[in-house]
C-alpha cells in the first residue's frame, strides 16, 4: 500500500540512479529547511499551501482595503483611476486563485488521504509539484507589480477588448494570463492527482458510499477543475497570442466575436464558482455532525447533491452573460438552470439544518464559523435566485448588487466555512487547539465585519451604483452606506489580524495546556483515529472500514433500544502512532526544479525569448531527472529517518543523460 | 461502482502490486485517463474557436480556401497506421518480444514524423498563399488549433524515443508493458484528435 507511485521504465532496484543529472543528490530527511523543499509527504504540502495561500490572503485583503478606502469619501483621490483598476483586479484574482482555491487545496491535501485511509496521495511527487508549481505561478503573478508595468487592470473576468493592448498597453495582463496557466497547471495536476487518490487509495471496506462527505465534495471539485481548466487554459493563451503575436482572436475590427472571451471564460468561471464553495459545504458537513452529537442528515441526499451541483453548475455560465445580448432563447434557458441549480443546494442547507435539529448542539469556534457559513450562504444564495430572472438581472448587471452577492457565497459561504475548517483540524495538524475564547471573538468580529462589509452594498447596487468605478459623485445617496461598508472593511481586516494572533498565542500557550489527544471533538472521519498531530507514516495500520462513520462506531454502539452506548475512549480505540519501518516515498527536488523552471519560460515570452531557452532546459531537464529518479530511494528505509546522508557533493560531476525514461508523469 | 472490493494484501505494508487499486486500474493508466479526458476540453474549446470563426475576416483569403484535401487525407491516413504500429509495439511487449517492441516504437515515432512533416509543409504552403497567424481570425483558429495539435503529436514522439531509449538501455522490458500501454493511450487520444479535426475542419465544406 505504501508504494504509491510505481517507478517507471526502471525494471528493478539494482538500477538505480541516485543522481540522474548529477547536479543534486537524492534528499534524506534529516530536520532540515531542505525537508520542506524536498518533501513528498501530503501532510507538509498541505500545512505549505495554507501558509502560503494565508500570506495572498492578507495580500488581497490589503489590496481590499485599498478599495474601501478610496471608495470611503465621494470624489476621493487616494487611487488613481488606474491604480484602482489595477487593485481590483488583483484583488479578484488574488482572492480567488492564491487564497480560496489553494487554502480548500490545503484541506483535501491533508485530509484526502487521512478520511480514506490512505498513507499519501497516489502521486507524492505530482502532489509536491502542484505546490510549486501553484507558488512560482503565483509569485510571478505579483511580480508584475515590480516589473510588468503594474497589476492586470481589467478585472478578474478580463473581458475583451478591455483586456488587448490597445486599452491595457502595461504587461499587467500578460502577467495574468501566464500567471494563470501556470496556476492552472498545479492545479490540474493536482485534481488527476487526487482524483486518482478518491478512486483508487481507499482503505479496505471503505467503498464510495463511506466516504466522509467532505472528500465526496473534494472530489466532486477535482472532477470540476479537471474539466474547467483546460477551457480557460485556451482563453489566456487566445488572450496572450493576441497580445504577444498579434493573432487576431478578439480584436472586433478584423472581424472577431468578443463575445468568444466571455463564453470561454464563464463555461470555466461558472464551475470555478462551485470549485470554490464545494470545499467549504464538504468541511461543514464534517463540522456540524460532529458538534450535534448526531449522523449528517440524509447522507445520500448531501452527495447526490453535491454531485448534482457539479454537473449543473456546467449548464449556467451565461447568466453571467444576460445583457451581451445571447438572444431570448439562451437568455430562457440559462434562467431556468440558474433557478434548478438552487434545488440541489437547498438541500444540503436542509439538510444541515436537520442534522442540527434535535441535536445536542455544542457552539464551539468550528460550529460558529459552520453556522455563519449556512446562514451567510443563504443570504447569497437568495440574492443569487434574484439573478436568474432575467429582466432584474439586467438592472442588477454591473452594480454594487453582484459584488454584495458574491461575496456573501465567496466570503460568506467559502471562506467562513475555510475557517471552520480551521479551527476544527488544527489540533489534528499541529498538536494543540486553537483558543476557543479568541476564536469566539474572532469569529463575531469576523461576522460583524463582514455583514457591514458587503450588507450595504445591496443597497448601494440597487440604488444603481456602477462596480469597477473608482469613485462616485456625491448627492446620490452612496455616501452613508459607502462609509459603513468601509468601517466594515477594517473590522474585518482587524478580525483577519486578531485570528493570526489567536494562532500565535495559542501556539506560546500550548505547551501549558493538557495535550488535545486523537479526537478532541469526539467527531466521526478516520483521521480522528491517530494521534495528534498526524504520524508522518499516517495510520499504523490501514484500518479495514466495516461502516460509514467507522470511527465513531468504533467508540459507541447502538443498542437494540435504539440507545448509544459509550464502548471504548478515543485514546483506547485510536492508534498509537508508534509503528516502525513503515514505507514512506522519497523526498526530491525536482517538483521544485521543474517549478521555477515555468515562470523563466513566462518571463520570456513576454521580454526576451531566450528565456524561454532557458526554462524550457531546466523544465524538460527536471522531468527526465525526475522520471530516471526511482520513487524509492533505495539507500532510505523507515520513515526516511536516515542518517547516512552524504551531503551535497561538490566534486559530482554533471553525468550525462545517459537514460532516458518515458515522461508520462511529466505529461499527467 | 459501490462495493469496491479491498485489496486482501492491504493491510500489510508490502503491496507492490500496482494493480491493488480499488478501481483495479493502477494509478498511472487511471491518471493518464484522466488527463486525456481534461484533453477533450481543450481541444473541444480550440475546435469550436475555429468552427465560430472560420469565415471571420475582411476578404482575406481563408484556410478553407486553400485545404489541400487529397494531401492532407495522405498525411491523415500516415497518422491513423501509427496507432496500428503502436497497438502492434504494445502486442510485442505484451509478449516480451524486445526486438519486434523496439522496432514497433521506431515505426510509430517515424509516422509520427511523417505527419509533423506533412503539417509544416502545410503551414509554408498556406503561408506562401498569403494565409499568415495573423491575417485573420479565421487564420489564426485554424494555425492555432492545427498547431496545438502538432505539439501534441510532437510531444508523443518525444515519448515513443524517450521509450525507444529506455528499451535499448535495457530499462523497458515485458515487465512493464504497461508504461507502453499508457504512452500508446496518449498517442491514440492525439490521432482520434486529429480524425476528429480532419472530418469537422477539413472535409465538412464551409455554408
Amino acid at each position: 500500500m505504501a508504494i504509491i507511485e510505481e517507478p517507471l521504465a526502471l525494471t528493478s532496484g539494482e538500477q538505480h540512479a541516485e543522481r540522474p543529472l548529477g547536479v543534486l543528490t537524492r534528499p534524506q530527511a534529516n530536520g532540515s529547511w531542505k525537508d520542506w523543499v524536498s518533501t513528498v509527504d501530503h501532510k507538509k504540502i498541505g500545512i505549505m499551501y495554507g501558509v502560503a495561500a494565508m500570506f495572498f490572503f492578507l495580500l488581497g485583503g490589503l489590496e481590499a482595503l485599498l478599495i474601501r478606502t478610496q471608495l470611503a469619501f465621494p470624489e476621493s483621490g487616494f487611487l488613481s483611476a488606474d491604480v484602482y483598476n489595477q487593485i481590483f483586479t488583483m484583488h479578484g484574482v488574488t482572492m480567488i486563485f492564491l487564497f480560496v482555491m489553494p487554502f480548500a487545496a490545503a484541506f483535501a491535501n491533508y485530509l484526502i488521504p487521512l478520511q480514506i485511509g490512505a498513507r499519501d496521495v497516489a502521486f507524492p511527487r505530482l502532489n509536491a509539484l502542484s505546490f510549486w508549481v501553484w507558488l512560482s505561478g503565483a509569485i510571478f503573478l505579483n511580480t508584475s507589480w515590480i516589473v510588468g508595468g503594474g497589476g492586470a487592470d481589467c478585472g478578474w473576468f478580463c473581458y475583451s477588448p478591455n483586456s488587448g493592448i490597445t486599452f491595457s498597453p502595461t504587461n499587467g495582463v500578460d502577467f495574468y494570463a501566464i500567471g494563470l496557466l501556470i496556476t492552472g497547471i498545479a492545479s490540474l495536476v493536482s485534481a488527476v492527482n487526487l482524483a486518482v487518490t478518491c478512486l483508487n487509495m481507499r482503505a479496505p471496506g471503505m467503498s464510495l458510499f463511506r466516504m466522509p462527505v467532505l472528500t465526496w465534495m473534494l472530489l466532486v471539485t477535482q472532477f470540476l477543475l479537471a474539466f474547467a481548466l483546460p477551457v480557460i487554459t485556451v482563453a489566456l493563451l487566445l488572450l496572450l497570442f493576441d497580445r504577444q503575436f498579434d493573432s487576431q482572436f478578439f480584436d472586433p475590427e478584423a472581424g472577431a466575436d468578443p463575445l468568444l472571451w466571455q463564453h470561454l471564460f464563464w463555461i470555466f468561471g461558472h464551475p470555478e464558482v462551485y470549485i470554490i464553495i464545494l470545499p467549504s459545504f464538504g468541511i461543514i458537513s464534517e463540522v456540524i455532525p460532529a458538534f450535534s452529537r448526531k449522523p449528517i442528515f440524509g447522507y445520500s441526499f448531501m452527495v447526490f447533491s453535491g454531485i448534482a451541483i457539479g454537473f449543473m453548475g456546467w449548464g449556467v455560465w451565461a447568466h453571467h452573460m444576460f445583457v451581451s445580448g445571447i438572444g431570448p432563447i439562451s437568455v430562457f434557458a440559462f434562467s431556468m438552470a440558474t433557478m434548478f441549480i438552487a434545488v440541489p443546494t437547498g438541500v444540503k442547507i436542509l439538510n444541515w439544518l436537520a442534522t442540527m435539529w434535535g441535536g445536542k448542539l455544542h457552539f464551539s469556534t468550528a460550529m460558529l464559523f459552520a453556522v455563519g457559513t449556512v446562514t451567510m450562504f443563504t443570504i447569497g444564495g437568495l440574492s443569487g435566485v434574484t439573478h436568474s430572472l432575467a429582466p432584474a438581472d439586467t438592472q442588477q448587471t454591473d452594480t454594487y448588487y453582484i459584488v454584495a452577492h458574491f461575496h456573501y457565497v465567496i466570503f460568506g459561504g467559502g471562506v467562513l466555512g475555510l475557517f471552520a475548517g480551521v479551527y476544527f483540524w488544527w489540533p489534528k495538524v499541529f498538536g494543540h487547539l486553537l483558543n476557543e475564547r479568541r476564536g469566539k471573538i474572532h469569529f463575531w468580529t469576523m461576522l460583524i465585519g463582514f455583514n457591514l462589509t458587503f450588507g450595504p452594498m445591496h443597497v448601494l447596487g440597487l440604488q444603481g451604483m456602477s462596480r469597477r468605478i473608482n469613485t462616485y459623485s456625491s448627492g446620490f445617496g452612496f455616501e452613508f452606506w459607502n462609509l459603513v461598508a468601509t468601517i466594515g472593511s477594517y473590522i474585518l481586516g482587524a478580525s483577519v489580524l486578531y485570528f493570526l494572533w489567536n494562532v500565535y498565542k495559542s501556539k506560546k500557550e500550548a505547551p501549558n495546556l493538557p495535550a488535545p489527544g486523537p479526537d478532541p471533538w469526539d467527531a466521526r472521519s478516520l483521521e480522528w483515529s491517530i494521534p495528534s498531530p498526524t504520524p508522518e507514516h499516517n495510520f499504523d495500520e490501514i484500518p479495514v472500514v466495516e461502516s460509514q462513520d467507522d470511527w465513531w462506531f468504533r467508540k459507541y454502539n447502538i443498542e437494540d433500544d435504539g440507545s448509544v452506548v459509550r464502548i471504548s475512549s478515543a485514546e483506547d480505540a485510536a492508534q498509537k502512532g508508534d509503528a516502525v519501518g513503515v514505507h514512506l516515498p522519497s523526498p526530491s527536488f525536482w517538483p521544485l526544479v521543474l517549478a521555477i523552471g515555468l515562470p523563466l519560460i513566462g518571463y520570456g515570452v513576454i521580454f526576451n525569448l531566450w528565456l524561454c531557452v532557458v526554462g524550457g532546459l531546466l523544465t524538460g531537464g527536471a522531468i527526465y531527472a525526475w522520471v530516471l529518479e526511482p520513487v524509492d530511494d533505495p539507500d532510505a528505509d523507515g520513515h526516511g529517518h536516515d542518517d547516512h546522508h552524504d551531503g551535497d557533493d561538490p566534486d559530482g560531476e554533471l553525468a550525462t543523460v545517459g537514460a532516458a525514461g518515458d515522461d508520462t508523469e511529466g505529461e499527467g | 461502482m459501490a462495493t469496491a472490493t479491498a485489496p486482501a494484501t492491504d493491510t500489510h505494508h508490502d503491496a507492490h502490486d500496482p494493480h491493488a487499486t480499488n478501481t483495479g486500474i493502477s494509478n498511472n493508466k487511471l491518471a493518464m485517463w484522466l488527463f486525456l479526458s481534461t484533453e477533450c476540453l481543450l481541444f473541444g474549446a480550440l475546435i469550436s474557436t475555429y468552427l465560430i470563426y472560420k469565415t471571420r475576416g475582411n476578404g482575406e483569403v481563408l484556410p478553407t480556401d486553400l485545404f489541400d484535401i487529397p494531401f492532407t487525407s495522405v498525411s491523415s491516413f500516415v497518422l491513423l497506421m501509427s496507432s496500428l504500429t503502436m497497438v502492434l509495439a504494445l502486442s510485442a511487449f505484451g509478449r516480451n518480444d524486445l526486438d519486434r517492441g523496439k522496432a514497433w516504437l521506431l515505426v510509430t515515432a517515424m509516422l509520427g514524423a511523417v505527419f509533423m512533416g506533412g503539417q509544416a509543409y502545410e503551414f509554408t504552403a498556406f503561408y506562401e498563399e498569403g494565409l499568415g497567424y495573423t491575417t485573420n481570425p479565421a487564420a489564426s483558429a485554424f494555425y492555432t488549433l492545427t498547431g496545438f495539435h502538432g505539439a501534441h503529436v510532437s510531444i508523443g514522439i518525444i515519448m515513443l524515443m524517450s521509450l525507444w531509449v529506455a528499451a535499448n538501455q535495457g530499462k523497458l522490458t515485458g515487465k512493464n508493458s504497461e508504461t507502453v500501454e499508457i504512452v500508446g493511450l496518449y498517442w491514440h487520444f492525439v490521432d482520434l484528435v486529429w480524425i476528429f479535426i480532419f472530418t469537422v475542419i477539413y472535409l465538412i465544406p464551409p455554408e
